[in-house]
C-alpha cells in the first residue's frame, strides 16, 4: 500500500496542520508505516499559496513529492487550478466548496464536495474548517483510524487550546461521515 | 636582592622578534608580556593574532595563541571565548585586519558586548604586504596604492574605528594610546593592564588603539617617524579615553 | 523505542546536541533555517552558546574559535552561503580543527533557488575552499540516516582533526519522516570529550610548552593530510551496493535522489528488469572500488541520477567505471525535485536504447 495526498490552500487556512496532523497520526500511531510530509511555501511570508505532499506507505519511500497523487484536497480556487492536473487518473479531488466556486475540468476523476467552512460556522468556528476537511480524507480513504487521528490532533493542537478539543471532535466527525458516505 | 626590572616570563631569552628596528610593535608586545605576568595570568590567557606584521608574534612570544584568518580574530575570541569564559581572551590585530577586511567582525563582536579586549596596532599602512594604503593612511600620505598621497576625492578620508564603536552601546573601555614617548608608553600599558583587568572582571569588551609607526614603509627613519606621527597620525587620532564605563558595569 | 515524527531541520539540530555539540554559529539562509533556529532555543538549555553571525564569514570563524577551546561545534549554511564560509573550512582544515558543516543544497549557480538542489558536490568533495584540502562528506538520504550521520559525524571529526561534513539537501532539511533519536551523552562525558583534547588552547602552564595553532601549513603538513585521505580512501569508504549482482543496469545516486533511485529500481524489478543501485553513503572518499568490482560482462550501462545539471558526481562514477559500460543520466536541477514518476520515465528510456 502506498497513498499520495496532495493539499494546497491558502497560507493560514490550516493546510500544513491538515497534512502534519495526518502524518503524526501515522508515525506515531503506528509502529510500521512509512510516512513522509514535504512542504512548499511561495516566498511571501504572509498571504501567499502554500501546498504539501503526504506519503504513507508500507515500504520505504522514494520521493516525498510526486507528479500524480491519488488524492487532491483543494482549499481554494487558485490550488484547483494549479493542481488539478496533478491527480492520477481515477483520483479524487476533495473540494472545500465553502472557498471554492468552480468545478474541476477533468472528467477521469471524482471529485467529493465538503462546504467545510458552512459546517465549521455551524459548530461555533470557521477555524475548524481543516478539521472538516481532515475528517472527510480519513473517512474518504479509510486509510487511519479516525480514533486515532482524534487523538492525534487532541495531543498536537489541544496543548495550547484546550477548549477547542471537543469541536474539532465534532469538526473531523462531520467531516468523516459525509467523507465515508461518498467513498460508499 | 630582588630584581625589578626584568624580561616578561612569556619572551624568552633567546627570542627573535621579527619587527623592523624602531617598530612599536616590538613595544607594544613587551608591555603585554609585562601586563601578564604582573596579572600572574599566562596560565589562562590565549592570544588570537590577525595576519600582517602582528603574525610575528607567533614566534615571539610564550603564551598559548592561535593565528586566525585575516580579519577574523574578533568572530575566532568570540567563540572560543563563548566555550571558555574563564579565560583571558584577546585579539593582537593591524589596523587593515581590523578596519578594513575585519570591521564587520570588530564592530559586531563590539556590538554584542563579548567579554575579550582587542590590542589594534595603528600604523597607517599596510606592513607586511609592503606598503600599500590601509584604511588609517593620512590623507596626502603615499602608499603604493595611492603613489600619489591619499585622495579624499578618490578613497575618503581614515577610517577612525574608536569612533565607529563609541557609537554602540556595549562597549566598556575604548583608548586611544601611542608609544612615541616614554610617559606614552607607561599610558599604553596602563590601558592594557586596564582592558584585561576589566575582561577578567567579566565587564565586556574592550579596546586599546596603540598609534604607532613604520619606518620601513614611511620610508623614514625611527625618529623622523615620531616627528611624522607628531604631525599627522596624533593630529588625525588624537590620544585619550574615548569611554571608560568600568566603574558603571558591577 | 518510539518513533518521533520530525522535520529534517529541526532532526540536525537535536542529534548534534545530543553527540555534545557546545557551540553553533550560523547566518540565516534558506532552506536551513530550522537549524539554527532550533540550536537558537535549545543549545543553551544543554548549557552550550549558540551565536547568530553577522556574516558568513564570521559564523565559521566563530567556529574555528570554538574548535581551538576542545568544544564540539558546528555550523550549518545553504550553497551560496557555504561558498563564503569556505575561507574558514579551509582554515580548519589547515589547523587541524574538527567541526561538524551541514550543508544543505539548493539551486546553483550565485543564489540560483531557494528551492532544493544537489548543485554542490563537486565544490563539497573536490574544493571547499583554497589549498587541496579534503573532508569526509556524508550524503544521508533519509531523515533517520541524517540524525545518524550527524552524530557520527562528531566522532569522525574528532577522530581525524579535521572538519567533517554533512552534504543535505532542501528536501531532507525541510521533509518530515518518522525517527528514533540516539541516546544523548552526558554532562561528564560531553566534558570528558572536551578534556581528551590535549592540544586544545587553554593557557600555558607554567613549566609547560606554549601551544600554537595556526592556519598555515607546511610541505611536511601537507604531506600528513594526504597520508590521511589516502587512508580515508582506503578503510572509510561507505556504499549501499542494492541488487547489483546480476544487474544490466546499475543506477547511481546519492542524497535525496538515491532514495527516488531505489523506488526506481524496485519498480523496474517488479517488471523483469535486471536493475540495482549503488548509493555512495559517504560522497568523500567515493566508494570507487563498488564501480570497479562490477561485472562488466553483465552492465549494460550505468544511470546517474542527480538533481544538478550538468551532472557533477558523474566526474567520480566515470572514475569507478573507468569506460567499461556506457554512463548516462536522469537530470532535473534547480528545485525541480526529483519525483519517482520523472527517474523512471527517465530510466526506463535510457533501458530501451540497450
Amino acid at each position: 500500500m502506498k497513498r499520495s495526498l496532495l493539499i494546497g490552500g491558502f497560507g493560514g487556512q490550516g493546510v500544513m496542520v491538515t497534512g502534519q496532523l495526518l502524518c503524526y497520526c501515522a508515525a506515531e500511531e503506528t509502529e510500521d508505516k512509512q510516512v513522509t510530509f514535504f512542504p512548499s511555501y511561495g516566498a511571501e511570508q504572509r498571504g501567499g499559496t502554500a501546498n504539501c505532499y503526504v506519503i504513507i506507505s508500507d515500504t520505504a519511500i522514494g520521493s516525498p513529492m510526486v507528479d500524480y497523487a491519488d488524492e487532491l484536497i483543494v482549499f481554494n480556487n487558485p490550488s484547483l487550478d494549479k493542481f488539478e492536473e496533478c491527480v492520477k487518473p481515477g483520483g479524487t479531488i476533495i473540494i472545500n466548496s465553502s472557498v471554492v466556486d468552480k468545478e474541476p475540468t477533468r472528467k477521469d476523476v471524482k471529485t467529493v464536495k465538503i462546504p467545510a467552512i458552512e459546517i465549521a460556522l455551524k459548530l461555533g468556528s470557521p477555524k475548524v474548517q481543516n478539521l472538516v476537511m481532515l475528517g472527510a480524507y480519513v473517512g474518504y480513504t479509510g486509510l487511519l483510524d479516525p480514533e486515532d487521528v482524534k487523538r492525534t490532533a487532541e495531543k498536537k493542537l489541544g496543548g495550547k487550546r484546550p477548549e477547542f478539543i471537543p469541536l474539532n471532535n465534532a469538526a473531523f466527525d462531520r467531516g468523516w461521515e459525509i467523507g465515508h458516505a461518498a467513498a460508499r | 636582592m630582588e630584581k625589578v626590572i626584568k624580561r616578561p616570563s612569556t619572551i624568552p631569552e633567546n627570542a627573535i622578534s621579527g619587527f623592523c628596528p624602531g617598530c612599536m610593535h616590538s613595544t607594544v608586545n613587551k608591555l603585554i608580556g609585562e601586563v601578564l605576568d604582573e596579572l600572574n595570568v599566562v596560565d589562562r590567557t590565549v592570544e588570537i593574532i590577525c595576519i600582517g606584521c602582528g603574525t610575528l608574534n607567533l614566534k615571539y612570544r610564550e603564551n598559548d595563541q592561535a593565528v586566525v584568518a585575516h580579519g577574523r580574530a574578533c568572530a575566532v575570541a568570540t567563540g572560543y571565548k563563548r566555550c571558555n569564559p574563564d579565560k583571558l581572551v584577546f585579539t593582537y590585530q593591524g589596523d587593515g585586519d581590523l578596519a578594513s577586511i575585519g570591521i564587520a567582525e570588530t564592530i559586531y563582536a563590539a556590538n554584542r558586548g563579548e567579554n575579550i579586549s582587542v590590542i589594534t596596532i595603528n600604523n597607517a599602512i599596510y606592513g607586511m604586504t609592503g606598503g600599500q594604503m590601509a584604511p588609517t593612511t593620512m590623507l596626502g600620505q603615499k602608499a603604493t596604492t595611492c603613489p600619489n598621497g591619499r585622495d579624499f576625492n578618490d578613497v575618503g578620508a581614515p577610517v577612525h574605528m574608536m569612533d565607529i564603536l563609541n557609537t554602540l552601546k556595549a562597549p566598556v573601555y575604548l583608548e586611544r594610546v601611542s608609544c612615541n614617548t616614554p610617559a606614552n608608553i607607561k599610558k599604553t600599558k596602563a590601558a592594557i593592564k586596564k582592558a584585561f583587568e576589566y575582561q577578567l572582571a567579566g565587564k565586556g569588551f574592550s579596546m586599546v588603539e596603540v598609534i604607532s609607526n613604520c619606518p620601513t614603509n614611511w620610508n623614514l627613519s625611527p625618529l623622523k617617524t615620531l616627528e611624522y606621527m607628531k604631525e599627522h597620525n596624533l593630529k588625525e587620532f588624537p590620544l585619550g579615553v574615548v569611554r571608560d564605563r568600568g566603574g558603571e558595569i558591577k | 523505542m518510539s518513533r518521533a515524527f520530525v522535520k529534517g531541520g529541526d532532526a540536525i539540530a537535536e542529534a548534534a546536541i545530543r553527540a555534545g555539540c557546545r557551540f553553533f554559529a550560523g547566518y540565516p539562509i534558506t532552506p536551513q533555517n530550522e537549524i539554527p533556529e532550533y540550536f537558537a532555543k535549545h543549545l543553551p538549555e544543554a548549557g552550550g552558546s549558540f551565536v547568530q553571525g553577522e556574516s558568513e564569514t564570521a559564523s565559521i570563524n566563530m567556529v574555528f574559535g570554538a574548535s581551538l577551546s576542545g568544544t564540539r561545534c558546528m555550523t550549518s549554511s545553504s550553497s551560496c552561503g557555504i561558498s563564503l564560509k569556505s575561507e574558514g573550512f579551509s582554515y580548519l582544515a589547515a589547523a587541524r580543527l574538527p567541526s561538524v558543516i551541514c550543508s544543505v543544497q539548493r539551486g546553483g549557480p550565485g543564489y540560483g533557488s531557494i528551492k532544493p538542489a544537489q548543485s554542490d558536490y563537486l565544490q563539497a568533495t573536490k574544493a571547499a575552499g583554497n589549498g587541496g584540502f579534503k573532508m569526509i562528506v556524508f550524503a544521508p538520504s533519509t531523515v533517520q540516516e541524517t540524525i545518524d550521520h550527524i552524530y557520527e559525524a562528531f566522532d569522525y571529526a574528532d577522530k581525524y582533526r579535521n572538519p567533517t561534513m554533512v552534504l543535505l539537501d532542501g528536501v531532507i532539511s525541510t521533509m518530515m519522516e518518522p525517527v528514533v533519536f540516539p541516546e544523548p551523552l552526558t554532562e561528564e562525558q560531553v566534558q570528558a570529550i572536551k578534556d581528551s583534547k590535549t592540544w586544545a588552547l587553554n593557557g600555558k602552564k607554567a613549566g609547560d610548552k606554549k601551544k600554537l595553532i595556526t592556519g598555515g601549513a607546511t610541505e611536511q603538513s601537507n604531506m600528513e593530510c594526504a597520508e590521511m585521505y589516502e587512508y580515508w580512501a582506503e578503510h572509510e569508504t561507505r556504499a549501499e551496493e542494492y541488487l547489483v549482482e546480476d544487474a544490466e543496469f546499475i543506477l547511481t545516486a546519492y542524497g535525496t535522489t538515491a532514495r527516488v533511485a531505489r523506488a526506481v529500481v524496485d519498480t523496474l524489478r517488479k517488471e523483469g528488469i535486471r536493475a540495482g543501485l549503488i548509493r555512495p553513503i559517504l560522497v568523500n572518499p567515493f566508494p570507487y572500488k563498488s564501480f570497479a568490482k562490477l561485472d562488466y560482462s553483465k552492465v549494460k550501462c550505468v544511470i546517474d541520477l542527480e538533481m544538478t545539471i550538468p551532472a557533477q558526481m558523474i566526474e567520480d562514477v566515470k572514475l569507478g567505471v573507468l569506460g567499461k559500460a556506457p554512463i548516462r543520466t536522469v537530470l532535473r536541477s534547480c528545485g525541480e525535485v526529483m519525483t519517482d514518476d520523472f527517474a523512471l520515465g527517465g530510466v526506463k528510456k535510457i533501458i530501451e536504447e540497450y
